[in-house]
């Protein structure tokens, strides 16, 4: 077994026993990406000469008694729509071809800062609007169980690398779902943390209100040990949580005995691949044979959640986006006339599915529509968490597939937006509530595909989130690996 | 229900140089969407207040101090066109 | 039928504040281009604005300085367009809920005050400044256009007027009144030459006695009173010529053209204006609760308003008490400590606006270096009420002070400025005069009165003129009536 198939406990065990360095530990993981890149382009950047400098460091460090945690010393990768200082960072898109941050993200600083070793940039959905990491402007990222098939998305590229062994755990993003259902789809754990827990500073902003920074990893144990190194108060982040970040370790090992999980009627039924459906109906069975008091709980305002989501999303996003406009920095198509220069680089640096959605958002934002779209999205999102925080009366979490299929064929669904929107129909709802949320791999489908089971939880409850994931995580047991990329 | 859009108004808003055939595409697919999307209409949201931040809390701000501004070179460096520390564009058509 | 003008002015006043509206870069004026700037204010990818909180405080008091109402939960805006030196491509702003609103500011024109209301002031970030080559400078004609972002992102304070004006006289006086209060307050160079205080105006006509608004024009580039106010008594009297002849008004922006004394239309793209407003979500509600504005209001300075009212309680007449007002701040303070130490009023005001000011303007000194103090102030008054000094010797005594000679008597001693108010000295120089006169005084009692001014003259030519030309006046007249 290659280090590159290490969980991040197991590689920091390793490396305080002297059973290896942090050096051949990227070594071992850039050797991995050397042997499956061409196939799956899972990154756009390698930064091979910053990741071996980082970790002779982190030897050095270690060596002489300096120990910065658990990620010290462990090669991760992040999500190219992370500022990095001096290393190109694109959001998968040509209008920042060859942009160079000259700062970086509050995050990727504090995985710096706790040893961790960024060894590149992975792909995404450009600007991270999909769910299948189609929409790279450089191309699609492949799924390591089968390459014919997508990773999900929009964090792709991540899931890709950390299921590939081309990093041990990953930095994703989602707005909708994009750190979740890519997990799900390659048979990672990924945490959606509470609205305002990670800072977003240098976060390249899709949709603000609903964007979150958080792991990919192997175990539940490695995510949090990740988000750990992440979360907290930022001063330059003035949507970010200043209370008291909780300890995302306080309930593990608890069990689910006494506690009250929840099913959701709206998150199931037509257009839920049956394997999934049974999957998560026989985890939720063995939840309750271990003394978890399941009911079934209705939110019916679920059914909107999608059409809010494809309101404020786009909204927002139609804003974010307008500073790529050829002034300071990235690509410029020149024009006569600065408004023509702006239009033809926003027109051809764009890919189709971000016109579509900035396009979708101005219409939402304009005169005359705005109350009917973007001003009623924004009150029935109001709606969701009134439904949530009823559900949370009643039970402790709420659990569903993470997507309602698997990992679907590369191409399926690119024609149909829409169809392509309803991957994200199980993660939506968190986002939109600002709660946070889980996907740990459950098991296989028929065709040796992996399952999601998605842990949703109360604002700040990520300790009693982390308990369940962990309870479900030892109940599946699932330690397959990715069969369709050969190491 | 089908949506009635002016794509080329929301084209020109969005500042995006697309042309009749673009605009025809995006004019179907956000009918689509739209159509999908005017679903959060037929809630019942008499006297609901739109949500803002999750979490509840207001007032973050900052001390007024000054703190170091970034070197005018790097910055630069990422400018398509540049010239004597500005950046440089073409001319403008219209006042803002 | 006669018309009658209806103006609302917006004045966009540069905070100055240490640092930025939403990042640490440094506020500062006619440095190198492009140096104050950093991820934030130039919109790099990635960054999110924090609000400075002096700023918030300085708008507060702005609004409270102008009778508003504070909103007790206010929020940030995202105002969406696209121009090349608008970091963003949305500037933050205010919409539905400004941190102030519902106010007003009362003016004075021609004797009658009036109280004009305030519709809202709200807090934002300003632009970077485009330079257009070629062209002679105007925008549709360069070739080429440079972009400095340094003040890109400083705090901007909009306060806008509802329409209540109507006369550009008053209009001027509505926009040195926000101006001479946001100066005292001290959130604002308030520099008309520097942009840092902008004004633009709304103006429509409609007949006399209508209720109804006339098509709104708004006025751009004015950068002086005068200027604000010769371009909407030119804009009234071009809409009045189109409505006249039977032409229409457009809905429209017009720039000023200073030099041509013109307001012209600018070239803009039809239904370009559709902002798009909506919540910031970088940013969370601002609550200004009644404690925190309490806090506030306890740091504001007396505002000019309420001091006009004060000179007034005092006596002094209303047109001192406005100069007075406008007077540099180290010049009210003396006014102050001159009036505390038993001076008369009226007397110090005069004083301060007239020969003061005058004093420091002519001889280029900063007031608040000016050696005359409030008490020295005092003791000029007296000795000029007390027949002291002349006038005359009272100025020159002033300009001695102001160079730090002394106090008043002091000054007036070394420059041998004292009257001869010793009754008995004056008359023997009258007695000598009238003695020597002999001619004069003969011609005085055929009926030649106004022979006294020259015997007045005699003597105060032998006193070296330091007798009191009043009481020579009144002795000689006694004299010769009673012989
Ligand atoms: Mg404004
Ligand atoms: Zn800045």
């Amino acid at each position: 077994m290659s280090l590159a198939d290490l969980t991040i406990t197991e590689a920091a065990r390793g490396l305080r026993e002297r059973r290896f360095s942090s050096r051949e530990l990227v070594d071992a993981v850039l050797e991995r990406a050397a042997q499956t890149e061409a196939e799956l382009h899972a990154y756009l950047t390698l930064d091979h000469e910053g990741a071996r400098r980082a970790a002779d460091q982190a030897d050095e460090e270690l060596a002489s008694g300096t120990d910065r945690g658990p990620l010290h010393g462990i090669p991760i990768a992040l999500k190219d729509n992370l500022c990095t200082s001096g290393v190109e960072t694109t959001c998968a898109s040509q209008i920042l071809a060859g942009y160079h941050p000259p700062y970086d993200a509050t995050a990727v600083r504090r995985l710096r800062e706790a040893g961790a070793v960024p060894v590149g940039k992975t792909n995404l959905d450009e600007f991270a609007m999909g769910s299948s990491t189609e929409n790279s402007a450089y191309g699609p990222t492949r799924n390591p169980w089968d390459p014919d098939r997508v990773p999900g998305g929009s964090s792709g590229g991540s899931a890709a690398a950390v299921a590939a062994g081309s990093a041990l755990g990953a930095l994703g993003s989602d707005t909708g779902g994009s750190i979740r259902q890519p997990a799900s789809l390659c048979g990672l754990v990924g945490v959606k943390p509470t609205y305002g827990l990670v800072s977003r500073y240098g976060l390249v902003a899709f949709a603000s209100s609903l964007d979150q920074i958080g792991p990919l990893a192997r175990t539940v144990e490695d995510a949090i040990a990740i988000l750990e190194a992440i979360a907290g108060h930022d001063p330059a982040d003035a949507t970010s949580w200043a209370g008291e970040v909780p300890d995302f370790r306080a309930e593990l090992g608890r069990g689910v005995e006494g506690l009250r999980i929840g099913t959701v009627t709206e998150l199931s039924g037509d257009g839920y691949e049956p394997a999934v459906s049974e999957a998560v109906a026989s985890m939720v069975a063995e939840l309750e044979a271990r003394g978890a008091r399941v009911e079934e709980v209705s939110l019916p305002t679920f059914d909107v959640a999608l059409s809010a989501y494809y309101l404020i999303a786009p909204a927002e996003a139609s804003a974010n986006l307008a500073r790529f406009d050829g002034v300071r920095y990235g690509l410029r198509v020149p024009g006569a006339t600065t408004e023509e220069m702006m239009a033809r680089t926003r027109a051809e640096g764009f890919g189709p599915e971000v016109i579509r959605r900035i396009l979708l958002g101005t219409y939402a934002l304009s005169a005359g529509y705005y109350d009917a779209f973007y001003g009623q999205a924004h009150r029935v999102r109001t709606l969701i968490a009134r439904d949530f925080a009823r559900a949370y009366e009643r039970v402790d979490v709420l659990v569903s597939p993470t997507s309602p299929t698997v990992a679907f064929p590369i191409g399926e669904r690119t024609e149909d937006p829409l169809a392509m929107y309803l991957s994200d129909i199980c993660t939506i709802p968190s986002n939109l509530a600002g709660h946070p949320a889980i996907s740990i791999p459950i098991g296989l489908d028929d065709a040796g595909l992996p399952i999601g089971f998605q842990v949703m939880a109360p604002a700040l409850a990520e300790p009693l989130l982390f308990r369940v994931a962990a309870e479900v995580e030892r109940i599946a047991g699932f330690d397959a690996r990715p069969t369709g990329v050969a190491p | 229900m089908p949506i009635d859009i002016d794509i080329s108004h929301v084209a020109r808003l969005a500042r995006l140089a697309l042309d009749d055939d673009q605009l025809e595409l995006y004019r179907r697919q956000l009918g689509v969407i739209l159509e999908h999307a005017a679903r959060v209409q037929a809630l019942d949201t008499e006297g609901v207040e739109p949500t803002g931040h999750p979490l509840g809390f207001t007032n973050a701000f900052r001390d007024d101090e000054v703190r170091p501004s970034l070197d005018r070179e790097v910055v630069l460096a990422e400018a398509p066109e540049e010239r004597d520390g500005y950046f440089v564009v073409p001319p403008a058509l219209e006042g803002p | 039928m006669s018309w009658e003008p209806v103006i609302g002015i917006e004045v966009h006043v540069e905070l100055r504040t240490d640092s930025k509206m939403f990042c640490g870069c440094a506020v500062s004026f006619g440095e190198e281009p492009n140096v104050n700037i950093c991820p934030v204010c130039l919109g790099l990818p990635g960054s999110l604005p924090v609000p400075n909180r002096r700023a918030i405080e300085w708008i507060t008091e702005i609004g409270l300085a102008l009778n508003c109402r504070i909103s007790p939960v206010s929020v940030f805006h995202r105002k969406n367009y696209f121009y090349a030196d608008l970091p963003k491509n949305y500037q933050i702003s205010q919409y539905d809920v400004p941190v102030a609103h519902d106010g007003w500011l009362e003016i004075t024109v021609d004797g009658a005050t009036r109280r004009i209301g305030i519709e809202r002031a709200h807090m934002e970030e300003d632009t970077g400044k485009s330079i257009h080559l070629g062209g002679g400078g105007r925008i549709h004609s360069a070739e080429a256009t440079l972009l400095d972002f340094n003040r890109a992102g400083v705090p901007l304070v909009e306060v806008v007027s509802r329409p209540d004006l109507r006369s550009a006289a008053e209009a001027r006086a509505y926009a040195q009144e926000l101006r001479a209060i946001v100066a005292e307050l001290g959130v604002s160079d308030a520099r008309l030459e520097e942009g840092s205080i902008r004004f633009d105006a709304n103006v429509s006509v409609r007949r006399s006695g209508s209720e109804d608004f006339g098509t709104k024009v708004e006025i751009k580039n004015m950068n002086s009173f005068r200027s604000l106010e010769r371009a909407i008594d030119f804009e009234i009297a071009r809409q009045v010529d189109v409505l006249e002849a039977g032409g229409v008004l457009v809905q429209e922006t017009r720039h000023w053209d200073e030099e041509a004394g013109v307001t012209r239309g600018m070239r803009t793209k039809e239904g370009s204006s559709d902002y798009r407003y909506f919540t910031e979500p970088d940013l969370v509600p601002m609550v200004i609760d009644e404690r925190w504005q309490d806090e506030i209001r306890a740091r504001m300075p007396e505002l000019p308003a309420a001091r006009r009212a004060r000179y007034r309680g005092l006596g002094v007449d209303p047109q001192t008490a406005g100069a007075l007002v406008g007077a540099p701040e180290a010049f009210r303070r003396l006014f102050d400590e001159a009036v505390e130490a038993g001076a008369d009023a009226r007397a110090v005001a005069n004083w301060i606006t007239g020969e003061l000011v005058a004093w420091a303007r002519r001889e280029a000194v900063d007031p608040s270096t000016v050696a005359v103090t409030g008490a020295g102030l005092a003791e000029l008054v007296a000795m000029v009420a007390a027949g002291e000094l002349s006038a005359s010797a009272a100025k020159d005594v002033l300009d001695g002070m102001a160079r730090g000679e002394g106090s008043a008597r002091q000054v007036a001693e070394s420059r041998d400025l004292l009257q001869i108010t010793d009754r008995g000295a004056i008359e023997s120089a009258v007695d000598e005069v009238l003695a020597e006169q002999v001619e004069a005084v003969q011609r005085y009692r055929s009926g030649e009165t106004k022979v006294v001014g020259f015997l007045v003259g005699q003597v105060m030519r032998a006193t070296g003129g330091k007798a009191d030309p009043r009481a020579v006046n009144e002795l000689i007249r006694a004299k010769l009536d009673e012989a």
